[in-house]
């Protein structure tokens, strides 16, 4: 018996939507997993059998459909190498999940939901879910430019109100989210919470802006997992005096004990292997690319223009 | 009858084992360790005297019919060995590998006075491979019971409970949440120790008695415990999380970059491949000059992976000395033998760090035994001014590990005050029809004791489900080589109706 065997095919990607062309939707086929999914979890993958496995946050599920969405930003070797061949119709190798505590939606009469560029798609079942619970939900998100929003729609339909941030301008606020959240703050003085998600550094500025105010803070952490069960200890973070790993006893906590500085480093301990692990990949690429292009059939007739290499 | 034999007749010597070359296997992971030869099986065997008291069974935590399967050996009744072993133990080319024999069934072993112990373990490690070589297995038609069994976890704890309810006629199912089924055995004991093949082989065997593997399934999350009771429709389940959760000092300078849990190094090696990077695509990252704490099993492995991972020096830094060191005998051996450097009485008090964030010494203080603590050994005490600082750059935590929290998160189950599963003498749980064993009930322990239990339950579960004694007619052997039954053992297994 090989691995081959072992192999499922149950985790079929039924729709693929690209946002631009570093951000692209999976919706994979997972009955179970869409039951059991709640806001703030996260799920690992592994797209093939060499693969990495890689934690990503559910975006959405649907228990109709029976399908869980992820929201991937490609920015190394595996979520580059899942944005070339994860394709309607194929599968990946290993999906397990929902992994991580929910995300606590308890009695906060006023939330504010801020989401940066990609964290706008995990921040978005954290806003339903406020929505649902009768919470009145304003919305922050903020993108580089207008170009590469996405789900603002689906956003704006759980929010009561929303404030769209681009750094240059192109759309809303020209600024960083922290200038939606000041705007947000300046307008209710009587938020309970704010759950922020986004790259470490705008979490940790979100937590500065609200922290004067006292407003009780929520963030998603991201550090490097690989079994995201509690078994390695890779995703350890820093709150208060206290070591928690991620995987566990997160994601999510207090933004306002936070070490983000310490995260931000610790995102940083793969960085030569992963480097390496991109460039190898993508010159693998180019020599497919060029032998597949010398393989081309010569055409029948005489006709065809010469190469458009 | 047995032969008649004295200590005087018997070959004195033990018979040794083929190895690799220390300073060759040092860099690759082939298995250290070649097992024995027919001739040396057969001349080990001899030094067996069939003590009537059979002091080694005791010594065996599943108890295994040791006399029995070692004069069938001498009979070169091998298939006859197999069946005996596995009588109790499911594993043998497993545990013949991994068990910490000297502590166990060697420790006891009546010549071990004068001589050195019969290589129980060696033995039964040749007849488990043998068995995998010749593909020995017969798949009996038990007929189904309509019960159904689920198993969480797959490592010993589970595999073992699963194939004896297989066996008692229940459909089993075992979850694991990794995307292979093994549990330690896959991810964190290496290939140079226990190849992998050796484990798909075995849990083929478990397959082909019916039993399903469901990887990639976090019970706790995506379904509860309870869920599987009541929604799911199982009559029975066992839990055998294991004890992954890894413990860190808590001194300074433990979130550099180069600062990792055994079981992260582990995983990332043997799990993940990241030994073959960048063919596979998971990063390590192994370091020049390795510090690891502990000397535990854990420990050793940790240490001859990184090793092989090219470490130029690899440093054992243990607060004890190498009497208290809870490793195999043999590992630590075998880890001297291949260059590990031990510093014995020494603790870590913090790790040093470069203006990246990654590793670049660690300070450490010496020990001196002072009296003994509550488990009897005596207590390390700091001695004053000893401090000094090791060069490495990566340190790697072997400290031991705490019960994993998923379980107690997501269900009423009872916890102890350290968050292990509170179990009875039948390994009950507070949750009817739940049953638990191995590590995430009595804390690390072994692969035998994990299997041990797995089987304790097992004999609980199929009382609670009625499977009582019936007439048993096993069909024909379907496969193997000799015609004879396989694996199954009428008196053991009598519980499953078969209809002919
Ligand atoms: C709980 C959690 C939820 C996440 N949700 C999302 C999501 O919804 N969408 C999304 O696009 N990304 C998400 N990420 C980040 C995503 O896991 C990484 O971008 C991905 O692993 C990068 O892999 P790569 O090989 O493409 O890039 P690499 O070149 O390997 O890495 C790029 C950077 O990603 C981080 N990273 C690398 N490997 C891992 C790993 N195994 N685990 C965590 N981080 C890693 C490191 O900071 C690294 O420097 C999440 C991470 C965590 C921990
Ligand atoms: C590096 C190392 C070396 C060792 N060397 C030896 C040795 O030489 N000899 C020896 O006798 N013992 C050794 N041990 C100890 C031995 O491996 C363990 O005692 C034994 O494996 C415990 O078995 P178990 O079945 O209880 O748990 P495990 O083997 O830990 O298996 C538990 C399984 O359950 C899975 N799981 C956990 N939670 C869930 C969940 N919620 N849902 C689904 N699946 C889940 C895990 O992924 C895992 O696969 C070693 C241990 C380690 C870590
Ligand atoms: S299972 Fe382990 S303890 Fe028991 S006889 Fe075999 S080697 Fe010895
Ligand atoms: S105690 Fe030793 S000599 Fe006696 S039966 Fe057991 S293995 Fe043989
Ligand atoms: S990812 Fe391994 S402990 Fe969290």
């Amino acid at each position: 018996m090989t691995a081959d065997s072992r192999k499922t095919s149950q985790f079929e990607i039924v729709r693929r939507e690209d946002f631009s062309d570093v951000t692209y939707l999976l919706e994979i086929r997972h009955p179970l997993m869409a039951r059991a999914a709640r806001p703030g979890q996260f799920v690992i993958v592994m797209e093939h059998e060499h693969g990495e496995r890689i934690p990503l946050t559910l975006a959405d599920f649907d228990r109709d459909r029976g399908t869980v969405t992820l929201v991937v930003q490609a920015v190394g070797k595996t979520t580059k190498e899942m944005q070339e061949r994860c394709q309607v119709g194929t599968s990946l190798y290993a999906l397990v999940g929902p992994m991580g505590i929910p995300s606590h939606i308890g009695l906060a009469r006023k939330v504010v939901c801020v989401g940066g560029g990609l964290g706008v798609a995990p921040v978005y079942p954290q806003a339903r879910a406020y929505k649902q619970s009768g919470a009145y939900v304003i919305g922050v998100i903020g993108f580089r430019s207008k170009e590469l929003m996405f789900w603002e729609d689906k956003f704006r339909a759980v929010c009561d109100e929303f404030i769209v941030c681009t750094d240059d301008g192109s759309e809303g606020i020209k600024g960083l989210v922290t200038a939606g959240i000041e705007q947000a703050i300046a307008h209710h003085s009587d938020i309970d919470e704010l759950v922020a998600i986004g790259p470490p550094i705008m979490m940790k500025f979100c937590a500065e802006t609200t922290r004067p105010h006292g407003i009780k803070t929520l963030v998603s952490m991201n550090p490097v997992m690989v079994d995201g069960t509690g078994m390695c200890g890779g995703c350890r973070v820093r709150v208060g005096d206290q070591v928690k790993f991620a995987c566990v006893d997160g994601p999510d906590f207090d933004g306002h004990a936070v070490d983000f500085d310490d995260l931000m480093a610790r995102l940083q301990r793969f960085r030569a292997s992963e480097t390496d692990a991109l460039e190898r990949w993508q010159e693998a690429c180019r020599v497919r690319a060029d032998a597949e292009a010398q393989r081309e059939p010569p055409p029948l007739i005489g006709t065809r223009p010469a190469a458009d290499r | 009858m047995p032969p008649k034999k004295t200590i005087r007749t018997i070959p004195q010597e033990r018979t040794p084992m083929q190895e690799q070359d220390p300073d060759i296997r040092a860099t690759n992971f082939a298995e250290v360790t070649c097992g024995y030869t027919l001739e040396e099986a057969l001349r080990e065997a001899e030094r067996c005297l069939f003590c009537p008291d059979e002091p080694c069974v005791r010594g065996c935590p599943v108890e295994i019919d040791i006399p029995a399967f070692i004069l069938k050996i001498t009979e070169k009744n091998f298939h006859g060995a197999y069946e005996t072993i596995t009588d109790t133990n499911l594993l043998p080319a497993i545990c013949g590998r991994v068990c910490p024999q000297e502590t166990q069934c060697e420790g006891v072993c009546t010549i071990v006075d004068t001589l050195e112990p019969v290589a129980i373990g060696r033995l039964e490690r040749f007849v488990g491979d043998m068995a995998i070589a010749e593909g020995w297995e017969s798949v009996p038609y038990v007929e189904p019971s309509g019960l159904r069994v689920a198993i969480v976890g797959s490592g010993p704890a589970g595999m073992a409970c699963a194939a004896d309810m297989a066996k008692a006629g229940c459909e089993v199912t075992v979850y694991e949440v990794f995307h292979e089924a093994g549990g330690v055995l896959k991810y964190g004991i290496p290939d140079f120790r226990l190849p992998n093949e050796v484990i798909d082989a075995e849990i083929d065997k478990l397959r082909q008695l019916g039993i399903t593997f469901e990887c990639n399934t976090l019970v706790g999350r995506l379904f509860t415990v309870e869920q599987l009771l009541t929604e799911m429709g199982y009559h029975a389940v066992f839990i055998g999380t294991g004890a992954g959760y890894p413990s860190f000092m808590g001194i300074p300078g433990e979130s550099l970059a180069g600062v990792l849990s055994a079981n992260e190094l582990l995983t990332r090696c043997n799990l993940m491949r990241a030994r073959d990077f960048p063919d596979f695509d998971t990063p390590l990252q192994p370091g020049k000059r390795v510090a690891v704490i502990g000397a535990g099993n854990t420990a050793m492995d940790a240490m001859r992976v990184c090793l092989r991972l090219g470490a130029e020096t690899v440093y054992c830094v243990y607060r004890r000395t190498r009497i208290e060191a809870p490793a195999r005998a043999e590992e630590i051996h075998h880890a001297e033998e291949e260059g590990i450097e031990f510093h014995w009485l020494t603790s870590p008090v913090e790790i040093l760090g470069d203006d990246d964030s990654n590793v670049r010494g660690l300070r450490c203080q010496s020990m001196e035994l002072g009296e003994p603590d509550e488990s009897g050994r005596r207590r390390p005490v700091s001695v004053p001014d000893s401090e000094f600082e090791m060069d490495v750059d990566m340190v790697v935590y072997a400290i031991g590990t705490n019960a994993n929290p998923i379980l107690g998160q997501t269900s009423s189950l009872r916890l102890n005050d350290r968050g292990y599963i509170v179990a009875d003498e039948s390994l009950a749980t507070s949750i009817a029809g739940v049953w638990a064993g191995g590590d995430i009930v009595t804390g690390a322990a072994t692969v035998i004791e994990a299997m041990g239990a797995g089987r304790k339950a097992a004999a609980a579960m199929k009382e609670y489900l009625g499977l009582r004694d019936t007439n048993v007619v096993y069909l024909p052997e379907r496969s193997g080589s000799d015609g004879k039954r396989f694996g199954i053992d009428l008196h053991e297994h009598d519980y499953a109706r078969v209809s002919v």
